[in-house]
């Protein structure tokens, strides 16, 4: 019964120190060295926010190109994935359902659509499409938009992200940035 | 597979290898006592800690007192978070006023916790205030890591050690050696190099937005990248939120994921090192070290390959569902290997979705016992009672009593060992039978035929082997699940603590033989094949029935287009 009282004295001593002086130590840090950062990297527009950088958003509308099918559907609260395993039945009729309604949206298109836009992510809040899920999307957003096809594709090239330092994580594109510059474009276009 | 996967591969590979000495090597100074770089700095941190409990870091603690203290700190450590759950809505650092969490989930939690486990029935961004994940849930993310790390010396000094008193160390001593000196700073340059990713660490409310097309979303915040390094570094795997890392606030760039893929390993393969320091035979780690690369790169190479078979329901390969674009199939899979050897359980893309014979490795993987890295300290204890169990083998096939480190391994030992190997074994056949029957059982079922089946394997042999990963298909906060599983956690944890701690108490008593030229050494090849086959013989007697009926029925039924 000795040990009683010590443990009860460590413990707490152990919980101001590893679930309070290390979280508010490392904020610190953060707040200084890192603030937009660690408070979600949000994007403003004329001061208002409208999203985070790491947070998929929705976009039905023809003129933006589409993020990932979300388990989630586009809420963060909570994130979610489908679970669903490589023999589900429900897995293979939402496969069939995103295909078709992708094939509806660019009727002409004869190349199959990138996996990516036929899956749902892990989180439900993929910000992420592949580069070609962002070429295989061009035509539709251009179209939509009365540009040049290839000023369209112009803008994805340089949105893309390769690969961090050229080796890690897979090839990218910020569906949110890409839409942004987008509607940039569109603006400064129109004046 | 293209270049750049190989190339991935290779470096965390060669990554881990690397770092394995230089942790190793620290943190042998540090656990036997000895002075750091880092004593300078932290040495007034250790002082406080022993004055602030009132214990006297010079006593010994045969094996009976160094269990008390383990399990006395233990349960405060489950009542702090049960206790923080039950009552958060009236404490502080609660900007999204959640309500308290039930019962039964708020039990099932604290059990996960303390145990290394972080099986999570909950959705942390939705249920869980930001001082319940941070004094409660992070906390426990440090103390059972640190429990691990002192059984494990318990066990390397009954081992290595001649000690008349039955003397296996100071619980404190090591409790508090093993947070201030390596958990902390690691964690700490973890969470620092996180933060530069975008990983959020604040205490600020959620932020509501209006996005492009008009619709309100509500981004979650919180101090996560403090959580989230000591869950990747102390095997915990507890994710801030409900997808863990798959989710991009948790584990923003590829570059982030590969720093929390590496802390994944980093502690218990560094162990192997520490541990043949200890015994001042560098080959014992090693050998031990090679033996767990060598099953977890098997593995791996099977589930990369896995992912490679088309899937005829599909016409596809790779499938990316459950997988985040910045992370990739090569990356995940990696990940899903690493997170189930160790016993970290922390995910960055849904298991559940991967194919069936990759997410039967995940699966077989746990079910090997966690030794093969295993968790923070946990891993080393566990393997070492697979070497005793060989080394009794292997006295059995050449007919001399059976030594290890130059003790005696006698009846009593190899009892215990048993008890520590099978229990978990045991406990994931019968919940998962049970559950399988009845209908609060099936009733918690995402997925069908197959699948489902694995569902309720998976949660059992990730609870009773304190992985904490999932087939997250299974609804598992509900009454039935919650209190089933916190049951398994406890078996899977403490019913291989105490028979370590029992086999420690044995060995530290006895003398320590020189090595004749009849010893059966244990830094051999011979002897790392005979390990080798010892742990996956018995996960694969005990389990193959199971897995036949699971993942690998259903990769065949995959195989002919058949959908559930």
């Amino acid at each position: 019964m000795r040990q009683i009282i010590p443990s009860l004295r460590m413990f707490i001593f152990m919980t101001c120190l590893t679930g309070l002086v290390y979280p508010f130590a490392v904020t610190g840090i953060g707040d200084v060295f890192f603030p937009e950062k660690v408070r979600g990297s949000i994007v403003y527009d004329n001061g208002r926010p409208i999203g985070s950088l790491l947070i998929e958003q929705q976009f039905k509308n023809r003129k933006y190109f589409w993020p990932r099918p979300s388990a989630a559907g586009f809420s963060p609260l909570p994130s979610n994935a489908s679970n669903l395993g490589p023999t589900s039945v429900d897995l293979k009729m939402a496969f069939d359902k995103r295909r078709r309604q992708l094939s509806k949206a660019d009727p002409d298109m004869v190349t199959e659509p990138p996996q990516d836009l036929l899956f749902a992510s892990g989180s439900g809040l993929d910000p992420d499409i592949s580069p070609q899920a962002a070429i295989y999307q061009v035509r539709r957003v251009a179209k939509a938009r009365r540009m040049a096809f290839n000023q369209v594709m112009d803008l994805v090239q340089k949105y893309v992200q390769r690969r961090q330092w050229d080796i890690f994580g897979e090839p990218r594109v910020n569906v949110l940035e890409l839409n942004l510059a987008l509607d940039r474009i569109a603006s400064t276009g129109s004046k | 597979m293209n270049f750049e996967d190989f190339v991935q591969v290779a470096l965390y590979v060669i990554a881990l290898i690397a770092l394995t000495p230089v942790l190793g090597g620290y943190m042998a100074r540090v656990l036997e006592g000895e002075r750091t770089f880092l004593t300078p700095v932290l040495g007034g941190l250790e002082k406080l800690g022993y004055r602030a409990a009132g214990v006297d870091p010079r006593a010994r603690m045969d094996w009976r007192e160094y269990l008390k203290a383990v399990l006395w700190f233990n349960l405060f450590g489950f009542l702090a978070v049960f206790l923080l759950q039950l009552f958060q809505h009236s404490l502080p650092l609660n900007p999204q006023q959640f309500a308290n969490v039930s019962w039964d989930s708020a039990l099932n939690t604290a059990v996960s916790f303390m145990t290394n486990t972080n099986w999570q029935g909950y959705a942390g961004e939705t249920t869980m205030s930001y001082l319940t994940q941070m004094a409660g849930l992070a906390v426990q993310n440090f103390l059972s890591a640190a429990t691990g790390l002192a059984v494990f010396l318990a066990l390397a000094r009954g081992i290595l050690k001649k000690n008349d008193d039955g003397s296996l160390g100071n619980f404190w001593v090591d409790l508090v050696r093993g947070t201030v000196y390596i958990l902390l700073p690691l964690s700490f340059i973890v969470a620092v190099a996180l933060m530069s990713q975008g990983v959020v660490q604040t205490f600020r409310s959620y932020k509501d937005v209006v996005t492009v097309e008009g619709a309100k979303q509500t981004i979650p915040l919180g101090p996560a990248a403090s959580q989230v390094a000591i869950k990747q570094i102390g095997t915990n795997g507890g994710g801030f939120f409900n997808t863990n890392s798959a989710t991009p606030m948790e584990n923003p760039t590829p570059l982030s994921n590969f720093i929390e893929m590496l802390a994944i390993l980093l502690i218990p393969a560094a162990l192997t090192f520490t541990y043949g320091r200890m015994a001042k035979r560098p080959r014992e780690g090693w050998t031990l070290f090679i033996v767990m690369l060598l099953v977890w790169l098997g593995g791996l190479a099977i589930s990369l390959l896995a992912e490679r078979v088309p899937n005829p329901i599909f016409h596809m390969s790779n499938l990316m569902e459950g997988i985040e674009t910045r992370i990739g199939v090569t990356n995940s899979v990696i990940w899903s290997t690493a997170t189930t050897v160790a016993s970290n359980g922390s995910v960055n893309a849904m298991h559940a979705s991967l194919s069936p014979l990759a997410g039967g490795i995940a699966l077989f993987n746990m079910m090997m016992g966690e030794v093969i890295f295993g968790g923070v300290g946990a891993g080393m204890y566990g393997m070492l009672l697979f070497v005793i169990l060989t080394v009794f083998l292997s006295g059995l096939m050449v007919g001399r009593s059976p030594e290890y480190m130059g003790k005696k391994i006698e009846a009593s030992e190899v009892q215990m060992a048993i008890l520590g190997i099978l229990a978990p074994c045991a406990v994931v056949l019968i919940g998962a039978a049970i559950s399988a029957v009845l209908p609060t059982g099936l009733s918690s079922l995402a997925n069908h035929g197959p699948h489902g089946l694995t569902e309720i394997l998976y949660a059992f042999t990730s609870t009773a082997n304190n992985n904490g990963s999932a087939f997250a298909g299974l609804n598992a906060n509900t009454v039935y699940y919650n209190l089933m599983l916190a049951g398994a956690m406890l078996i899977g944890r403490f019913a291989v603590i105490i028979p370590c701690l029992v086999i420690a108490g044995y060995l530290v008593k006895k003398k320590i033989a020189p090595p004749s030229s009849g010893t059966f050494s244990t830094d051999t090849a011979i002897f790392g094949i005979l390990l080798v086959g010892v742990i996956v013989i018995v996960g694969a007697l005990t389990f193959l029935p199971a897995l036949s009926l699971g993942p690998i029925v259903e990769h065949f039924l995959m195989l002919r287009g058949m959908t559930f």
